[in-house]
C-alpha cells in the first residue's frame, strides 16, 4: 500500500487547470504548426502532381508527372536559377560570412567608437531586403547611379548597366545582399566573442600563440554553437534569397531563383498551380537537406550527452 | 497610367508597388506552399456585399487606381448618379493588386460590375461562368459601337459580356522637330524602316528607342511584326495556341526581327518605358514603338505638341490594315448580374455622355462610342482615332489575347533573350506553351 501511495499522488499533482494549461500549451502550437505549415506542405505535395487554373476545386485534374517533366526539361529558367542558388551560396559562405566575421573580430577590439560602427553595420539587418534592393538601385543605375559617376562612365556607352546587363546584374543583386547579410554575421559573432571565456585567450597567449593562431586555434572552436547557427543562417539566406531579384526585374533575365520561379506560376494571373506547386516541392526537398544535417547534428550531441 | 502602366511604374515606386502586392498576395496564406484554395473566400473581400439585387444602388470595383483615372472613372459615376439618382459604391484598388488577384476576386465577392480588358483575358473568366452576359446593354448601346468593338466584346459562348470604355493605338512614336531637322519621312515599308534606321544611325542616334525591363513592351514588337508577316487571324490562333510556335511562320518573325534588333536601344533590358520615353523627349533616339500612353510621359506642353506618330510599316500580308490598339471597360461580375441598377451603369458608359465625362478628365485615351466628344482632341488624339477607325482589324496585345501564364512566364523570359543576343528556341516556346495551355 504505502509503495502505490505516492505514485497516485504524484499523478494527482497535475490538476485539471494544469492539464487544461498543458493542453493549451501544446495543442495551440501543434495546431498552427499543422495548420500553417504541414497541410499546406502536404497540398503543396498533391497540387504539384495536378493540373489547376486556381479557379474551381472541381478544375483540379491529375497531371501525373508532367509538371516535373515541365520543371526539368521545358522549363528554360530551373537550371539557371538552380546555378544562380548555388552561386548565391557560394558568394554568401565564401564572402559575405568571412567579411560579417571580420568586421566582429576588429570591432571586438575595443576600438574608439566600436558601438557607432556596429550600429551603422547592422543598419541594413534591419531593412527588408526588399528595400536593400531599392537602396542599390540609386547606386547601381547605368545614368545617375553612384557606382557609375564614381568610375567616370556616367553617361557614356561605357556604363556598366549593372541590373540589365544579365552578366553583371547576379553579382550586383550578390554584393547587395551582401550588404545585409555580413551585418547579421557580425551580430552573431560579437555576441559570440563575447561569450569566449577571456582565460582561454590568455591561457594561449601564455604558451606563446600570436593573435592570429589564438583566434583560429582557441577562439573560433570555442564558438562552435555560433558557427553552426551561422552555417544554417547562410544557406537559408542563399535558398530563400527573393526579394532583392524580385525588386530589381522580378526575377527574370541573368537573376533566375528557383524561390523568384515559385511566385511567378503561383501568384498572379498567370498562375498554373501545379508547375508552381512543383518549383516549391523542388525547393522544399534541396531545404531540407541542411535542415536535415543541422538537426541531425543537434540531437545526435543532445543524445550523447 | 491607365493602359500599359499596370506593370510598369518607375524603378522605385514599382518596387514598392510590387513589393506591397507580394506581401499581400503571400498573406493568401502561405501562397508559396498552395494554401491558396484554404483562404480564396478571405481574400475577395474587398468589396462590400450585399445589396446585390436593390436597383438603387450598385457597387463598382476599379483597379483604375492612378490619380488621372481613378479622378475619371469619378467623373463617370457622379454624372450617372446626377442623371439617374442612383448611388454608385466605388471601391479603387491597386491596378497591380486588382489584376492579380481576379480569380479570387471574383469567386468571392466581387463587386457588381467592375473594369477590365477585352480579349482573351475577358474571354477566359466569361468561358468558366464567372461574369454575368450584359446582351440586353448591347441592344441598347449596340448601335454606338463598330463592328471591331462588338466583336471584341463578345465572350466564347456568343453573348455579350464587355463594355468597352477607351482605347489606344500602338505605333512609332517620334519628335516632328527632329524629324523635319533631319529631313526623315515616315517608312512605308519594311525596306524603308530598315534604312531609316541606317541613316538615324550614322547621324548618331539611337533609331528605334526600346525598353524590356518590365518584359512586356517587346510583346508589342513581337505582334506587330507578326500580324504584319503572317496576318491578323495567325496572330489570334497563336495567342489561343491553335497554332503551334514550332513552325516556320513563328522562326520567320523572329529572323525579320533580327534585321531591327542592331538599331534598337542596346540597353534596353536595363530600361522601363518611361526611361525610353525620357530618352525619346530628349531627342537622343529617333523613334520609339509603343502605345499612345507614351505621351504621359511628356508633361511639357511644348513636347508634347511636337510628338507624332506613324503605324507599324507593312512586311508581306494585309499592308498596315491590323493595329494593336487594347481596349479597356467594364465586366458585369455573375453577382451583379441580377442588379438592374448595375446594368443600366454599364449602358451609360457605353454611350456618348458617360465616356465624355471620362474623357474630360482623362485626354490620354481614345473614347471607343461612337459620337463622342473630339473638339477637345489633340492632333495626335485624332489621329490616333483616325488610326483606330480605319483598322480592319484590331488585336488587344500579346498579354490580353493570350494565356496569362503564357505571356508572363514564358513569352517574357524569351524575348529578353532574345533582345539579348538575338537567340530564340521555337521548340521549347512550342513545349512551354502545350503545358500550359493543358493546364488550364
Amino acid at each position: 500500500m504505502s509503495a502505490t501511495l505516492p505514485k497516485a499522488r504524484r499523478v494527482r499533482r497535475l490538476s485539471t487547470p494544469d492539464k487544461v494549461v498543458l493542453g493549451v500549451m501544446v495543442g495551440v502550437p501543434t495546431l498552427i504548426q499543422l495548420v500553417l505549415v504541414w497541410i499546406p506542405t502536404l497540398l503543396s505535395i498533391l497540387l504539384s502532381f495536378s493540373r489547376w487554373n486556381g479557379l474551381t476545386l472541381s478544375d483540379i485534374r491529375p497531371a501525373g508527372t508532367a509538371n516535373y517533366d515541365f520543371v526539368f526539361k521545358d522549363s528554360p529558367a530551373f537550371w539557371p536559377a538552380v546555378q544562380h542558388n548555388l552561386l548565391w551560396l557560394g558568394f554568401l559562405a565564401l564572402i559575405a560570412t568571412p567579411l560579417g566575421l571580420l568586421l566582429a573580430v576588429l570591432l571586438d577590439q575595443q576600438i574608439r567608437g566600436s558601438k557607432i560602427y556596429q550600429s551603422i553595420f547592422f543598419v541594413p539587418v534591419m531593412l527588408s531586403l526588399a528595400l536593400v534592393g531599392i537602396i542599390w538601385q540609386l547606386f547601381y543605375q547605368k545614368d545617375n547611379g553612384l557606382l557609375n559617376f564614381l568610375l567616370g562612365t556616367a553617361g557614356t556607352p561605357q556604363a556598366v548597366d549593372w541590373f540589365g546587363d544579365s552578366s553583371v546584374n547576379i553579382w550586383a543583386a550578390m554584393v547587395a545582399a551582401t550588404w545585409r547579410h555580413a551585418g547579421y554575421v557580425m551580430i552573431l559573432y560579437l555576441a559570440g566573442l563575447k561569450g569566449v571565456d577571456a582565460s582561454l585567450k590568455e591561457a594561449a597567449a601564455l604558451d606563446g600563440a600570436n593573435a592570429v593562431q589564438t583566434f583560429f586555434r582557441v577562439v573560433f572552436p570555442a564558438m562552435r554553437p555560433v558557427n553552426i547557427v551561422i552555417v544554417v543562417i547562410t544557406i537559408i539566406e542563399s535558398l530563400r534569397a527573393f526579394d532583392v531579384v524580385y525588386v530589381i526585374n522580378k526575377g527574370t533575365n541573368g537573376l533566375e531563383l528557383i524561390s523568384a520561379l515559385v511566385i511567378q506560376y503561383l501568384v498572379g494571373e498567370g498562375q498554373s498551380i501545379g508547375i508552381g506547386s512543383a518549383f516549391a516541392v523542388i525547393l522544399l526537398v534541396i531545404s531540407l537537406v541542411p535542415i536535415t544535417v543541422y538537426l541531425g547534428r543537434t540531437f545526435g550531441k543532445e543524445g550523447k550527452a | 497610367m491607365a493602359p500599359h502602366g499596370d506593370r510598369s511604374t518607375t524603378g522605385i515606386g514599382s518596387a514598392r508597388i510590387d513589393r506591397r502586392t507580394l506581401l499581400k498576395s503571400m498573406g493568401v496564406g502561405a501562397a508559396g506552399l498552395a494554401g491558396i484554395p484554404l483562404l480564396a473566400a478571405c481574400t475577395g473581400g474587398s468589396g462590400p456585399s450585399g445589396s446585390a439585387s436593390a436597383s438603387t444602388s450598385l457597387t463598382f470595383g476599379s483597379g483604375s487606381s492612378d490619380d488621372v483615372p481613378k479622378a475619371a472613372y469619378k467623373a463617370v459615376t457622379d454624372a450617372f448618379t446626377k442623371k439617374t439618382n442612383i448611388a454608385v459604391a466605388t471601391n479603387v484598388v491597386p491596378h497591380n493588386d486588382f489584376q492579380n488577384k481576379i480569380a479570387t476576386y471574383l469567386q468571392g465577392s466581387p463587386d457588381d460590375t467592375f473594369t477590365w480588358f477585352a480579349g482573351y483575358r475577358m474571354q477566359y473568366y466569361a468561358g468558366k461562368g464567372l461574369l454575368a452576359p450584359v446582351d440586353d446593354v448591347w441592344e441598347k448601346i449596340g448601335s454606338n459601337f463598330s463592328g471591331a468593338m462588338k466583336k471584341a466584346s463578345t465572350g466564347p459562348d456568343g453573348k455579350m459580356y464587355f463594355v468597352p470604355n477607351y482605347n489606344y493605338p500602338w505605333g512609332f512614336f517620334y519628335r516632328k522637330s527632329l524629324w523635319a531637322e533631319k529631313g526623315y519621312a515616315a517608312p512605308k515599308t519594311f525596306d524603308e524602316l530598315k534604312t531609316l534606321c541606317a541613316k538615324m544611325k550614322t547621324d548618331g542616334l539611337i533609331p528605334i528607342e526600346f525598353a524590356d525591363k518590365d518584359g512586356w513592351p517587346a510583346m508589342g514588337t513581337f505582334d506587330y511584326l507578326n500580324m504584319r508577316l503572317n496576318g491578323y487571324q495567325f496572330h489570334m490562333d497563336l495567342t489561343a495556341h491553335k497554332e503551334s510556335w514550332d513552325q516556320k511562320k513563328v522562326s520567320d518573325v523572329f529572323d525579320t526581327w533580327r534585321a531591327l534588333l542592331p538599331f534598337q536601344n542596346p540597353a534596353a533590358l536595363g530600361m522601363t518605358w518611361q526611361d525610353a520615353a525620357i530618352s525619346l523627349g530628349a531627342k537622343k533616339s529617333g523613334m520609339y514603338l509603343l502605345g499612345s500612353f507614351v505621351t504621359q510621359q511628356f508633361t511639357d506642353a511644348a513636347t508634347l505638341a511636337d510628338i507624332d506618330f506613324f503605324p507599324f510599316p507593312e512586311i508581306a500580308m494585309e499592308g498596315q490594315d491590323a493595329v494593336e490598339a487594347p481596349i479597356d471597360g467594364l465586366l458585369l461580375s455573375k453577382k451583379g448580374g441580377d442588379n438592374q441598377a448595375a446594368r443600366d451603369f454599364m449602358a451609360f458608359l457605353g454611350s456618348a455622355d458617360g465616356q465624355n465625362a471620362y474623357a474630360a478628365v482623362d485626354a490620354s485615351n481614345i473614347a471607343t462610342v461612337k459620337g463622342a466628344d473630339t473638339s477637345k482632341f489633340s492632333a495626335l488624339n485624332k489621329k490616333c482615332a483616325d488610326t483606330i477607325a480605319n483598322a480592319k482589324s484590331i488585336s488587344q496585345f500579346f498579354d490580353r489575347d493570350a494565356l496569362p501564364a503564357m505571356a508572363n512566364n514564358v513569352m517574357i523570359p524569351a524575348l529578353q533573350g532574345f533582345v539579348k543576343d538575338g537567340t530564340i528556341d521555337v521548340k521549347n516556346l512550342e513545349s512551354q506553351a502545350k503545358a500550359l495551355y493543358a493546364a488550364q
